[in-house]
């Protein structure tokens, strides 16, 4: 019995990227915008499971372990920059009292 | 369907009916069994020994008045109690419930999921149970839900920690992180009588998990989120009725499957020396489960038996606890156990 | 067969709580919305081999990264946006963005190359080569890993707290 193509696999991961740029160019809402970067986060994840399949269904099941381990560090990268982001969620909060990003504009020209 | 399938959907409708039926009589034991320690009579009017006490209060809750909060978050609010039901009722795939057992020729195991991840699995899908009290402190838009919650969720995600470690520090002389591999390591007895259970050698883990499952499933001396005389009742107080009941029976449940975790883990699971397991195939696996049963009624006497001798924890002598004693002794047995397993004692 | 409905059913929930994610106005519900689609990424995980890896997702990314999300909204009382995208002409120039994106991605795949998804036998399920491959070749990634993380727990604490009269005072 043979599965799914893992092409289909690879243009899920590209829709859900699009989508989580399409999240954190548009929305107002910092958290959302940071939702939406987790998302890309994890659509990058699936990308890389599935190519790390194809090559472990090509090469062996040693080569296929390179992309698995990607993902790991990816998973850890993605929880310490969830935790400093947040952090200064609130460290913005208490001197700005909004995570509005159109009003966090101290830095435009 | 074919025999695995059949053997499947049956070891579901076998973990799935105990469970369920864990919490009336788990509300029989409570109450009696604090009457017993309080020198009390308890319920005795419902029924011989009060034990239909359980059907009268599970009649009471289906014809209470549900109400849902005008100003409540619709959605989050009628979803919260659905979901602290979800790590009870998911986790206990992974544990296994007797030996392999032989049909027609071929042989299954008797766990409802083989992972190769197994506990990883267990430890997963409990920590989907937070956001059962995130969701319904936030639903309920109200303050004393909220800071309930609040206090809740930050107390199980600062035990799951502890929890996650001492239980992974068990699997360190089996290599695997299957469970029924860990339940194969112990089996056989030193000295002839004692079993090689787990909780002999790794006392120090079996404290550390039974301390975290306590506060994993907000119970006393950890229950301070829904304690009578804190915040009213917590995270549940806008609940009424069935919702409430549904709340109530999520942490019977799960103190059920982390007991069930415990006995796997640290009391040798469905094995017990002297029982050899020459009885055919459903008897096999009914005398394994009657086994593993036995046990988590055992450790669930010992929560009732807990909860009614010591006093509760203030929330920051609890969050101090979990972090600042209990993360350090968890890692201090990892470590003692990785050194004795590589010098080959355990 | 299976195989494919489970795809089907898995990438079509995530694609539509993704949608949520990025479109709700609440983000409580965002977050809701973003569990489903991590546990739909799961299940496409397990279908690729990639048990570990599934199970570690919701481990840490469902079971604690969204938790301080939800913590984090609840702690700063973010309420629901009036208006959930930010305007018209933001929104029609960002789904273009968007879709240009998407069409750029499947325009460098190589189609035609990949494979049928098989599923996993029994030894290619087996996690001591990850083991092995992670404490092996790629010990010095992991332990920087682990230094990264320190970091992050370091700077979140500093920052995120509340400044102690004395440093207000020194200002």
């Amino acid at each position: 019995m043979s599965g799914v193509p893992i092409g289909w696999y690879l243009v899920l991961a590209a829709a859900l990227f699009a989508i989580g740029t399409f999240g954190a160019l548009t929305r107002r809402n910092g958290i959302t915008v940071f939702l939406s970067i987790e998302l890309m986060l994890n659509s990058v994840n699936l990308a890389l499971i599935a190519y790390a399949r194809e090559v472990a269904l090509t090469f062996g099941a040693a080569a296929g372990l390179t992309g698995q381990v990607v993902v790991l560090f990816v998973i850890a990268v993605a929880a310490a920059e969830a935790a400093v982001g947040l952090a200064l969620f609130i460290a913005v909060y208490r001197n700005r009292r909004t995570i509005d990003l159109d009003r966090l504009n101290l830095m435009r020209w | 369907m074919t025999t695995g399938l059949w053997l499947t959907a049956a070891e579901m409708g076998l973990w799935i009916a105990f469970l369920l039926q864990v919490t009336p009589v788990m509300v029989w034991i409570e109450r009696r069994g604090s009457a017993l320690i309080q020198d009390r009579l308890g319920p005795n009017r419902v029924g011989p020994l009060g034990l239909f006490q359980s059907l009268a209060d599970a009649l009471k809750f289906i014809y209470k008045e549900d109400i849902v909060p005008a100003v409540a978050d619709r959605s989050l609010y009628l979803l919260a109690p659905l979901l602290a039901l979800v790590p009870s009722l998911t986790t206990f795939v992974v544990l296994p419930f007797g030996p392999d057992i032989e049909i027609g020729g071929e042989t299954y195991k008797l766990m409802v999921v083989e992972a190769e991840t197994g506990i990883l699995l267990f430890l997963a899908l409990a920590s989907l149970g937070v956001y059962s009290l995130v969701m319904a402190g936030y639903a309920s838009n109200n303050k004393f839900s909220l800071l309930g919650s609040i206090r809740a969720s930050s107390q199980m995600i600062s035990y799951e920690l502890a929890l996650g470690i001492s239980a992974i520090t068990v699997l360190l002389p089996v290599g695997s992180l299957r469970l029924d591999e860990v339940v194969l390591a112990q089996q056989g007895t030193w000295f002839g009588f004692l079993p090689q259970w787990n909780l002999f050698p790794q006392a120090l883990g079996f404290l550390v998990f039974m301390v975290a499952a306590f506060a994993e499933t907000n119970r006393l001396p950890f229950d301070l989120p829904e304690a009578e005389s804190e915040l009213v009742a917590g995270y549940h107080t806008e609940y009424s009725a069935m919702r409430f009941a549904l709340f109530f029976m999520g942490e019977y449940m799960s103190m059920a499957t982390l007991s069930a975790l415990a006995a796997t883990l640290f009391l040798g699971g469905w094995h017990l020396p002297g029982v050899s397991f020459t009885y055919g195939p459903w008897l096999n696996a009914l005398v394994g489960f009657g086994i593993l049963a036995a046990k988590i009624l055992a450790i669930l006497l010992f929560f009732v038996w807990v909860r009614w001798s010591f006093p509760r924890f203030r929330f920051d002598q609890l969050l101090r606890l979990g972090w600042k004693v209990l993360l350090p002794l968890a890692i201090l047995n990892f470590v003692l156990v990785g050194a004795l397993t590589v010098a080959g004692v355990l | 067969m299976a195989g494919t409905i489970v795809f089907v059913l898995a990438a079509l929930a995530a694609f539509v709580s993704a949608l949520v994610v990025v479109a709700h106005r609440n983000p409580v519900y965002s977050v809701m919305s973003l569990i489903v689609t991590l546990l739909s990424l799961a299940v496409l995980f397990v279908q690729l081999a990639g048990h570990f890896l599934a199970v570690l997702l919701i481990l840490v990314y469902a079971g604690a990264i969204l938790v301080l999300f939800l913590f984090v909204i609840m702690l700063l009382n973010v309420g629901t946006d009036r208006r959930g995208l930010a305007g018209t002409r933001l929104q029609r120039w960002g789904a273009i963005v968007g879709a240009v994106l998407f069409a750029a991605i499947l325009a460098s795949l190589q189609w035609g190359a990949t494979l049928d998804a098989a599923p996993p036998t029994e030894d290619e399920v087996a996690l001591t080569p990850l083991a092995r491959a992670l404490f092996g070749d790629y010990l010095l990634p992991f332990e920087m890993a682990g230094l990264l993380l320190l970091a992050a727990v370091v700077a979140a604490t500093v920052i995120a707290r509340r400044t102690t009269p004395e440093e207000r005072e020194s200002r």
